[in-house]
């Protein structure tokens, strides 16, 4: 059955009419709906579809119809593509039916709409402001409204954020950050225990928040590469990727294999550097250091490595849109595979030193579960997904050149911090693999880019499945080809709420290996 | 045990630097010895910094890390990162200073000892980088506390965060 089949299907079941408002980008469908029907045609794709929210956002369209209009996107996976419901909401009334009760992974794309446009999420169970703290911020400024003035944030600060109490005999609470004790982002976690065992973990994350998405408005393509790259600085090549691949979608521009194939190997090896420091930092975080030198050593040669392929550490101007800034020779690539094959020789020890070591395996065994239920409803994605037993992985779903490689996902079910360090592994020898792959099929000479992109005017999804999950951009070009409105998610946006139910039940001295078996990126989230 | 033994005959990797070009640390250890002199003479062998992000990409975080790595140990020179401000000489800022962070930017910098200096790492910290136009940051670090070193680079990397500090020590005589 192909998906406008299953459209139909769910039109027909449900009585929800759709209309196809035939804005589309390649692999996605945007059906418009009335105001009365938009929760319930947002439950069915919901159900039908086997999808969370995944991207939920508004778009300012006052000044030509009067509207803002509402896109609550789906992942189609089984049918390899995007689903979004739209509805408009007109300026007089800035109200909307609230989805979170009915499916919670809605909530925080609302508690955002609703700080950023002022639409009210009618019915929503927590309309907390989220990353516009209320502390230094005023009510009703509200900064993605096309119409909003800088001097409008100057305003008196709104007041003070409620966070959640609990009580009884013997809990206590220890308050967190912002400023932590390492060399890390800011946020603030708030622990209520009785005893030993944390009862509840309240995340108040937004210390990094930067206006990104405004600040995306009015910029060229070339201007929004570089910007993309600095949204979050370990993911600098898998946010560049996405925003160009939704760009060079509203041009509607095929490119030539060589930049595919230099994309995912570049994607990989971003994946590669994460994953090794992250698996030796959870030994860190429980105390064991020597692993952690170790991966340390490791990053330094994969980041050394990045340098002398492309002059930048982290890849930084690599990825531009219509293809790629680099022109890996045939003989590069054979270095870089045979620089690859060393590197799984230390990964190999690496792998001994924790796998063999009883009182490290002691401590991250059934520490920080996350189980797959809840996994589910809160719309937890990438590695965090996989090691809860949710099989999703855009490499995956939606192939691409990864599918002559013969890609495998990888996959765990015990949902705890030993499951997502698996992920990790495999998804790291899986990596080298295929940096391997790629790198055999790159020949001398033969374009590496489309040309000069000529953005078309439209919207289009940009995506792909970065070291800490999907990543995707929702691109608006006007029509002077500049951008009119950017959408991001970050794979840690929804995965924060997965490690404040992932550490309850554990004790505090646990959280860091929890938190560091998520490894979420503060900025990514925060914008 | 089998491991560690085996690693200490082998040296740390089996990764052979002929491979990484890119990776020269000479310069690195160059610049650190000599900041380790100076660290010893005025500052009593330790010179202690607390980091603060305050709105960064995480970038500038991971090349200070990578700066205490086992390749550039930027520690055996003296210079150590600390939990607390308590215990720091210099206040390290990364990021552009987003609104949500100037209370508690400030709040670090007032409980650190005197004398203190800050030190501001990255294009954002220095005048808000790319991130200077935006309605939610102060536009650097500069715009909230006296700023003595600036470390410029997006992010820089290790070589050039150990040579800075040694410059600045150096005229700060």
């Amino acid at each position: 059955m192909d998906i406008k089949n299953k459209l139909n299907e769910i039109e027909k079941n449900s009585g929800v009419k759709f209309r196809d408002l035939a804005e589309r980008g390649s692999r996605e469908l945007c059906l418009g709906v009335t105001a009365e029907d938009f929760l319930k045609a947002c439950l069915c794709l919901h159900k039908e579809l086997d999808s969370p929210v995944r991207i939920f956002f508004a778009e300012d369209d006052t000044v030509s119809r009067g509207v803002y209009r509402l896109y609550c996107g789906f992942e189609a996976a089984k049918y390899g593509q995007w689903v979004f419901a739209c509805l408009d909401v007109p300026k007089e009334k800035p109200v909307f039916p609230s989805l979170a009760r009915e499916i919670f992974s809605a909530s925080l794309f609302e508690r955002e709409i609703y700080e950023m446009f002022g639409l009210e999420p009618v019915g929503s169970p927590d309309a907390r402001r989220l990353r516009l703290h209320d502390e230094v911020w005023p009510a009703g400024a509200y900064p993605l409204r096309k119409d909003f003035v800088a001097g409008a944030g100057r305003g008196k600060a709104s007041g003070r954020y409620a966070f959640k109490k609990i009580e009884g005999e013997g809990v206590f609470e220890v308050a967190v950050g912002p400023v932590h004790a390492g060399i890390i982002g800011p946020g603030h976690f708030r622990f209520s225990a009785a005893g030993e065992p944390v009862i509840n973990l309240e995340l108040r994350l937004g210390f990094t928040h930067r206006g990104v998405e405004k600040l995306f408005e009015g910029k060229t393509p070339a201007e929004g590469t570089r910007l993309a790259e600095r949204v979050s600085g370990d993911s600098v090549f898998a946010h560049s990727l996405a925003f160009c691949d939704a760009v060079e979608k509203t041009a509607q521009v095929e490119l030539p294999e060589k930049a595919l194939y230099e994309r995912v190997i570049f994607l990989e090896l971003e994946r590669m550097h994460n994953h090794v420091i992250d698996i030796g930092t959870i030994a860190l975080d429980v105390g064991y250091s020597f692993p952690h030198a170790y991966a340390q050593v490791m990053k330094e040669y994969l980041l050394a490595l990045n340098e002398e392929l492309t002059g930048s550490r982290y890849l930084k101007g690599v990825c531009v849109p219509g293809g790629v800034s680099v022109d890996l020779t045939a003989q590069a690539a054979a270095r870089l595979s045979g620089s690859v094959d060393a590197v799984m020789k230390d990964f190999a020890e690496l792998k001994k030193m924790l796998y063999t070591n009883s009182s490290f395996m002691d401590r991250v065994e059934t520490t920080g579960v996350l189980g797959r239920k809840i996994a589910l409803d809160l719309g937890v994605t990438g590695p965090a997904a996989r090691a809860s037993g949710i099989d999703r992985d855009l490499r995956k779903d939606f192939p691409g050149v990864y599918a002559a490689a013969g890609f495998r996902a990888a996959k765990e079910t015990a949902g705890d911090a030993l499951a997502r360090l698996n992920i990790r592994v495999a998804e790291f020898e899986e990596s080298a693999r295929l940096v391997k792959y790629f790198s055999a099929l790159l020949k001398d000479g033969g374009p590496r880019s489309a040309g000069p992109v000529e953005p078309g005017e439209g919207s289009a999804l940009g995506f792909c499945e970065g070291w800490r999950g999907p990543v995707l951009y929702r691109v608006r070009i006007g029509a002077r080809g500049v951008i009119e409105r950017c959408k991001i998610v970050d794979p840690s946006f929804n995965n924060w709420q997965g490690l404040a139910f992932a550490v309850p039940g554990n004790i505090i001295p646990d959280f860091p290996l929890c938190n560091k078996s998520f490894n979420l990126s503060y900025s990514g989230g925060d914008l | 045990m089998s491991i560690f033994i085996n690693s200490l005959k082998k040296g740390l990797v089996t990764v052979d630097s002929a491979c990484f070009k890119a990776l020269d640390t000479s310069a690195a250890e160059n610049a650190g010895k000599e900041l380790e002199k100076l660290i010893r003479k005025q500052f009593a062998r330790s010179f202690h910094i607390r980091e603060v992000d305050t709105g960064s990409c995480g970038g500038c975080e991971s090349e200070i890390i990578s700066a205490t790595n086992p390749i550039y140990d930027l520690q055996r020179f003296g210079v150590d990162f600390v939990a607390s401000p308590r215990h720091a000489d210099a206040l390290l800022v990364t990021g552009p200073v987003s609104k949500n962070m100037e209370l508690a930017l400030k709040k670090t910098f007032e409980a650190m000892p005197g004398p203190k200096v800050v030190i501001t790492l990255g294009d954002c910290a220095g005048n808000g980088g790319l991130f200077a136009d935006s309605y939610y940051t102060l536009g650097g670090v500069k715009s909230v506390l006296p700023v003595t070193l600036h470390i410029p680079g997006c992010p820089p990397k290790p070589v050039e965060i150990i040579a800075a500090l040694l410059r600045f020590l150096k005229n700060s005589k």
